[in-house]
């Protein structure tokens, strides 16, 4: 019998412990299939941050480091300075990038390191138990939003990877989703293209994923997913940001 | 050669290969140095970082992956590096990281302080940890122990404080640099990705109580070895003092002269230098109160290490302190008085 569905290589043999729907699932597996399809699990060094994912390091079997909260970017560019040749990642929440580690995320961009982002985007601080994100949309209730997130008050929701999308250093960012088989598909191939442009020697790549969050917006999964299209694809719009992977890198 | 450049060529000699830095002064031309000499030293990497912060995780990347890796900066800047100090001290990590200390608190001035003492031997970060603490005296020193640095860091997986001021940092004295061995640091510390064999993981957060609490103690027996094996000490004039001062870094010179001034009045007072600021030279202190009563702590702050000196001395003996903080050099002359003063007292 032929099979056709199994474990990737790249995923420990342990359960995860995010809830029931969450995206890091989900997000996990793909990075893990990438990985394997890729065929870089041997030089793969993947960072995770402080957020629901900071036990990334008991499910990828590939070598792990942990950043303190934001500082992915800069761990990264550490790691990837020192050995060229490995393909890094960092892993990192909406929270984890777009608050806390806005300086080094923005400038590892900015330098253009070869390195690649996956950006967990869920509207939500998930693990310190659903404040409001950078990313909280207007009126969304969060613990410390209780009204609603107000722009006058709390900010508007930052749109961060359209921002490094305007810093010449930046060579592809995809934003896209996991909330269905096709948005899961189109994700995959996402991840795949990031790791393939530092693979090449291109530069900084990023995909933002927009990830279901159903225990901090009290949903379940499926209306979780809904909403993700209905209501959160609105104000972060799915596609392609920036793509110069044609071009040839500049020196 | 200068002070803080000394710094620079030391580490380059020692292997660092990686270098991290945020401007700040008194300490840029060590930052400067590393930009123009880095890249010329065989696989070195500088990195002018965004910030403190991204510095020392840029270090704590590179080290992770097998470097010898060395961030410096002065005051405000080592304020915002302790979250990634903790984080290396928690990862079992080897750093270098130089405190080119100034006036503070807050921004304070651009000159020679001793105000982070207490920063830097306490750990500095949160949580239950130390670093080790050299407190060089002069240029040729900064040289020795910022070779000495990166082999205490790899030998314990620590990281390594070189806490000096201002004044070390500016100051221009003739200096020769001695070859250091070759780096003997054992790969299965690395992550370089697993190759052909297992995936392996480094990481600061352990969940569970009992796990923790087993790290913790770990990493304190750990400082006990320390402790024990790495105290450095300088002794000068003690052989018939009456009367010791404890002073380290720009203190202790400012104090030899002050020595030699009150020596040639017929004064007979003596110096401690602590090199190692943590581990403290406790013993050392306890020795000499078993015949000296007068011990005077002298800094550049309000009085820091004189904590550790009445820890170490208790009841034994009695400890006056005199120290000008803020930025202000005291002179030899000025000490000269102090002791002077003290020993008409007794
Ligand atoms: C310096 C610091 N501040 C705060 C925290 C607490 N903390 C842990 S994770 C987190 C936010 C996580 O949110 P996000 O990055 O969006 O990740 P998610 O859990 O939603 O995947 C916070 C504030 C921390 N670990 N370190
Ligand atoms: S709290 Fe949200 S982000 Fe965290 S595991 Fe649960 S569903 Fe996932
Ligand atoms: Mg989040």
């Amino acid at each position: 019998m032929k099979n056709i569905f199994s474990r990737p290589k790249s995923l420990k043999k342990a359960a995860f412990h995010y809830c029931a729907g969450c995206g890091h699932s989900i997000t996990h597996r793909l990075i893990a299939e990438a990985i394997d399809e890729l065929g870089i699990q041997d030089r793969a060094i993947g960072i995770p941050p402080a957020g629901c994912a900071v036990i990334a390091y008991n499910y990828f079997d590939v070598d792990m480091l942990e950043a303190p909260h934001g500082r992915g970017c800069a761990v990264a560019t550490g790691m990837k300075r020192v050995l060229p040749d490995r393909i890094i990642f960092s892993y990192q929440g909406d929270g984890d990038l777009a608050a806390i580690g806005t300086a080094e995320t923005m400038h590892a961009a900015n330098r253009g390191e070869n390195i690649t982002v996956i950006f967990i985007n869920n509207a939500v601080y998930g693990m310190t138990g659903g404040q409001m994100a950078p990313t909280t949309l207007l009126g969304q209730v969060s613990t410390t939003t209780p009204p609603g997130r107000s722009a006058l008050l709390d900010g508007h929701p930052i749109h961060l990877s359209e921002i490094l999308g305007q810093l010449p250093g930046t060579r592809y960012i995809e934003r896209c989703a996991v909330n269905s088989p096709a948005n899961i598909t189109r994700a995959k191939r996402a991840i795949k293209k990031a790791f393939k442009c530092q693979m090449d020697g291109a530069g900084f790549s990023l995909v933002e994923i927009l990830s279901q969050c159903p225990t901090n917006w009290k949903m379940t999964p499926v209306n979780a997913c809904r909403w993700v299209t209905e209501t959160m694809a609105k104000e972060f719009p799915l596609g392609v940001i920036k793509d110069l992977k044609a071009q040839a890198p500049t020196s | 050669m200068q002070g803080n450049r000394v710094i620079g060529e030391a580490a380059i000699r020692a292997g660092c290969r990686f270098y991290a830095g945020y401007p700040i002064t008194p300490q840029n031309e060590l930052t400067e140095y590393m930009a123009d000499n880095m890249r010329r030293a065989k696989g070195g990497i500088f990195i002018q970082a965004e910030s403190e912060i991204a510095a020392i995780n840029m270090v704590l990347g590179a080290s992770a992956a097998g470097a010898r890796a060395m961030t410096s900066s002065s005051s405000p800047g080592i304020s915002l590096k302790q979250e990634g100090i903790s984080s290396l001290a928690a990862d079992e990590l080897p750093a270098v990281i130089v405190n080119i200390m100034r006036g503070g608190p807050g921004l304070g001035n651009i000159l020679p302080s001793q105000g982070d003492y207490f920063q830097a031997t306490r750990g500095g970060g949160h949580g239950d940890y130390r670093t080790i603490v050299l407190a060089p005296a002069s240029v040729q020193e900064l040289a020795d122990l910022t070779m000495d640095a990166f082999e205490l860091a790899d030998r314990y997986r620590n990281p390594v404080i070189i806490l000096a001021d201002g004044m070390m940092g500016q100051m221009m004295e003739p200096v020769e640099f001695h070859a250091p061995p070759p780096r003997r640091y054992p790969e299965c510390y690395v992550l370089k990705g697993m190759g052909q064999g297992k995936s392996k993981f480094i990481r600061a957060l352990i969940l569970d109580a009992i796990r923790m609490e087993e790290h913790n103690w770990k990493l304190y027996r750990k400082y006990q070895v320390i402790a024990q094996k790495e105290v450095r000490c300088e002794t000068f004039w003690t052989d018939d003092a009456e009367i010791l001062i404890v002073a380290y870094g720009t203190a202790a010179r400012i104090a030899k002269g002050a020595i030699k001034r009150s020596r040639e009045l017929g004064l007979p007072v003596g110096l401690i230098r602590p090199i190692t600021l943590w581990p403290f030279p406790t013993q050392v202190l306890q020795g000499f109160a078993a015949r000296v009563d007068d011990f005077l702590v002298f800094e550049m702050n309000t009085g820091q290490m004189l904590e550790d000196v009445q820890l170490a001395l208790g009841n034994t003996a009695r400890i006056q302190f005199y120290g000008r903080p803020g930025g202000v050099i005291p002179t030899p002359a000025e000490l000269a008085k102090v002791i002077a003063y003290q020993l008409r007292k007794k």
